[in-house]
């Protein structure tokens, strides 16, 4: 029941997060969007696993805490609060969105689940939240709106491992993590260094690096 | 067995010290270059003596096959010339390239893991050894083809080799795993009897002979070969030359010795790619104004010439007569070895002339012979062993295969004994005139340049192992009964034949007698003949001219001219030449170069045409993050609705 709810709650993040305009708002559904899902093995009664509940708390601590904090120094240092005229319009943005959560739901119906499986909802979810944070970085153009596509891209594939998180060692758990925070660590500096060298967050102006 | 893997951890290691030491690195990797030489050859002796050789296997099988590297008389002959070259050329390079600037310890440390590539690959005994090795290998010497990547001609050559050897690696990787497939396993075992003949043994022997060939250089996959022995330094080009090149000859006989009935027309290929690649390789050897593409088109040729032995084996095989494949694939195999050994030779000394001088242009070298002797002493044993003339190596292999092609002639008719009788004898003829040329034109006569005049002797670590090359070239030409035995126990791993028959053939007591005659007649006609006095100051050209200059002299092109000519609808050499007419000609200039013909005809165009194809492709390349992205997400969505469909 509960997961079933977080579930839910996770895909009309997804919603939210393409409709808005706020770049603080994004990054709060964001963020939102990953305390969830990091609060989601616990709703799935894996409470009694030591290292899920460790996984748990690092996922919410990371997601929670670091990642808005490193967000607010981005966003602080850039001076920047929306996304201006981004390539895909907000309306189409959440007709694709729900689009993409339609195909998500249709893709998973056909795909074959471990027999058993409680959380039928996780598959669909996941694939919705992977378009999203898709369509997030592909339709916007401020470096700070796509990290933060990235970040529900990561969310997605998150949820996907949910799946699994009883079988899968907590190592490749611990991995996605790292890995998360690494992509957005970096993306900090060069945010930092595309406003640097170009005066602004644009992303358009990486297109002069081709060679 | 332990003595073989020390050998390879002391190549690996040599050129280690030298990056940590200020000076004196280049004579430790020299040093441990020696040991890795002294202990390999032990090991080597020790095997092709009769002993056993051992294997490294792991303790499951877990690769597919137990079985690593076996060190097994094919092995060990092998490891022969790879230890002795790398030694020398290590020697070598430290009067040749130290005294140059640029990378010297990155140099050595490359050269160590090319040796050591070299030393694994003789032993490998399944796929995946052997490819790892060939891969370092091919990269090893891709870095020291790259060692003066500052001029544009080295890059271009370096580029070539790395793309020729790479698409040979991937044909090779097709060919193991579809041996894996038909085998069952990774590890090399002998394959059943029959499927040679069938369909799938005829792919397996297209790809391998493919795969191969872009090692080995022959003649259609040459065209790597030429430029990247021409840009390296010269110490790798005699490495990659006398060793490298030999490595593709391995395959070949690897993959012969698992066939136990390879049909027919598996012989009839390699004595016709033999008859193609000895031929035209000298052929346009001819045509060469650059002396270390000369040699490298020789290479070619010599390539020719150990597949005419490897086809006359493998036709003996597939027709149940032991005596020609023994005979067949003794010549080869000893070709191999002596041509890695006065192939190594030759280069050295082009290195020298290229040291003294600054050009490897014939056009440029002239009368280098009274101010470098000892290096022109080298590069004439040189050339007298490659041409095959007695008392030195070249001989002794070409007339072993020469006796089995003989043999060939008495088993009734067939077209392949005279085909290759007469290759061989054209092949040599033509070495020859190529040899008289290049050595006429760097050694005889006068300076043609400044540089040229003030030439120096080269110093003696580089002459050192120039005379311990030419000292093995005599020595096995000379005394080749002695080898016999060993000879015989590697001519066996390619198949049941009685190799052990081959120290009883008849004449090689003679050779020797011959050789002995021979030196003794040339000791007494220098005695007799040497000038009294060169107090006379005349030039060697005088052509009864008042005043003669250099450049009065026979020139390299004006040389092979006549046969150039001859061979033109072969060579399609590129003339340029002025009309000269009237009573008062102005002045003109005459140029001719010999292009390669799959390199400059067919494989450069065709690239060519390729980047201007794939330059439409950049149209998708817009530069903007977001569409990359979208290529992505249409990929997966793409990929998830095929999944599911």
């Amino acid at each position: 029941m509960l997961p079933d709810l977080l579930i839910a709650l996770t895909m009309l993040s997804n919603f939210s997060l393409v409709a808005t305009s706020r770049v603080s708002k994004a990054i709060q559904f964001a963020v939102l969007q990953g305390v969830l899902l990091g609060l989601m093995p616990l709703a799935m009664g894996l409470g009694r696993h030591f290292h899920i509940v460790l996984l748990a708390v690092a996922a919410v601590t990371v997601k929670g805490w670091l990642i808005p904090f490193l967000f607010r120094r981005a966003l602080k240092q850039v001076h920047i609060q929306r996304e201006v005229d981004p390539y895909i319009g907000y309306t189409v943005s959440l007709m694709l969105c729900a689009l993409g959560t339609g195909l998500s739901l249709l893709l998973a119906h056909n795909l074959p689940l471990k027999p058993g499986t409680e959380y039928v909802l996780m598959v669909p979810a996941s694939l919705a939240t992977l378009f999203t944070g898709f369509l997030l970085l592909v339709s916007r153009r401020k470096a700070l709106t796509q990290v933060v596509g990235y970040l529900v891209l990561e969310n997605g594939i998150y949820l996907f491992g949910l799946l699994l998180v009883e079988d899968m060692p907590a190592l490749v758990e611990a991995g996605i993590l790292l890995d998360l925070f690494v992509g957005i660590f970096v993306m900090g500096i060069v945010i930092n260094h595309i406003r640097v060298a170009f005066d602004s967050t644009d992303t358009r102006h990486l297109a002069e690096l081709k060679d | 067995m332990s003595l073989y893997l020390l050998a390879l951890l002391a190549a690996a290691v040599s050129g280690v010290p030298g990056l940590f030491l200020r000076r004196r690195g280049g004579e430790v990797a020299t040093g441990l270059l020696g040991l890795a030489a002294l202990l390999g050859l032990t090991a080597s002796f020790r095997v092709l003596a009769g002993g056993s050789g051992g294997t490294l296997a792991l303790r499951t099988a877990a690769l597919g096959a137990p079985g690593l590297l076996v060190f097994d008389p094919l092995a060990a002959f092998f490891a022969i010339p790879v230890l002795v070259l790398a030694f020398c050329g290590s020697l070598y390079g430290l009067g040749y390239w130290e005294s140059r600037r640029g990378n010297t310890p990155a140099l050595r440390l490359v050269f160590g893991w090319l040796t050591a590539s070299l030393v694994m690959l003789v032993a490998a005994s399944h796929a995946l050894t052997f490819l790892l090795a060939w891969e370092g290998m091919a990269i090893a010497a891709f870095l020291l083809v790259m060692a003066e990547d500052r001029e544009a001609e080295t890059r271009r050559a370096g580029w070539i080799y790395l793309v020729a050897t790479h698409t040979g690696t991937l044909i090779l990787i097709a060919a193991f795993a579809l041996l894996a497939r038909t085998t069952g396993q990774y590890g090399f075992t002998a394959l059943p009897a029959g499927l040679a003949a069938s369909r799938g043994g005829t792919i397996l022997f297209v790809l391998f002979l493919l795969g191969f060939g872009f090692k080995a250089g022959i003649l259609p996959l040459h065209f790597w070969l030429p430029p990247a022995h021409a840009a390296a330094p010269s110490h790798v080009s005699a490495l990659m030359s006398g060793v490298l090149l030999k490595m593709g000859i391995l395959g070949i006989a690897r993959l012969l010795s698992w066939v136990p009935d390879p049909p027919l027309w598996w012989g009839g290929t390699l004595v016709a790619l033999g008859v193609l690649s000895g031929l035209l390789g000298v052929a346009f050897a001819l045509g060469q104004h650059d002396l270390k593409r000369l040699l490298a088109y020789h290479s070619i040729e010599n390539i020719g010439i150990i597949l005419l032995g490897l086809g006359l084996g493998t036709l003996g095989k597939s027709q149940g007569n032991p005596v020609l494949q023994t005979l067949g694939y003794a010549g080869a195999l000893l070709h191999v070895v002596n041509h890695s050994l006065f192939k190594g030779l030759l280069f050295l000394s082009a290195g020298s002339v290229l040291h003294a001088t600054g050009t490897r242009d014939l056009e440029r070298l002239g009368g280098l012979g009274q101010r470098m002797p000892w290096t022109a002493a080298a590069f004439l044993a040189g050339s007298w062993a490659i041409c095959g003339l007695p008392p030195l190596n070249g001989f002794v292999s070409e007339w072993l295969i020469y006796v089995g092609a003989f043999r060939g002639l008495g088993l009734g008719r067939q077209a392949w004994p005279v085909v290759i009788l007469l290759s061989l004898a054209l092949i040599g003829a033509l070495a020859l005139a190529c040899f008289a040329k290049a050595f006429g034109a760097v050694f005889l006569g006068l300076p043609r340049t400044e540089a040229g005049a003030r030439a120096q002797e080269a110093p003696r670590v580089m002459l050192l192992p120039m005379g311990l090359l030419a000292l093995a070239c005599l020595a096995i030409g000379v005394a080749p009964l002695f080898l016999m035995p060993a000879l015989g126990r590697v001519v066996d791993t390619l198949g049941p034949a009685g190799g052990s028959g081959l120290p009883s053939l008849p004449g090689l007591g003679a050779i020797s007698g011959m050789a002995l005659a021979l030196g003794l007649l040339a000791l007494l006609l220098w005695r007799w003949l040497r000038p009294g006095s060169r107090e006379d100051g005349l030039p060697t050209w005088d052509c009864g001219y008042a005043t003669p200059d250099a450049r009065m002299q026979y020139t390299a092109s004006s040389f092979a001219d006549g046969l150039v000519r001859g061979l033109r609808w072969a060579l399609w050499p590129v003339v340029h030449r002025p009309k000269v007419s009237g009573w008062f000609p102005r002045p003109a200039r005459y140029e001719g170069h010999v292009p390669d013909p799959v390199l400059d005809r067919a494989a450069a165009p065709g690239l060519r045409f390729g980047v201007r194809g794939a330059a439409l492709l950049r149209v998708a390349q817009g530069g903007a993050l977001p569409v990359y992205l979208l290529y992505v997400l249409l990929t997966l969505l793409v990929l998830l609705v095929w999944m599911v469909a």
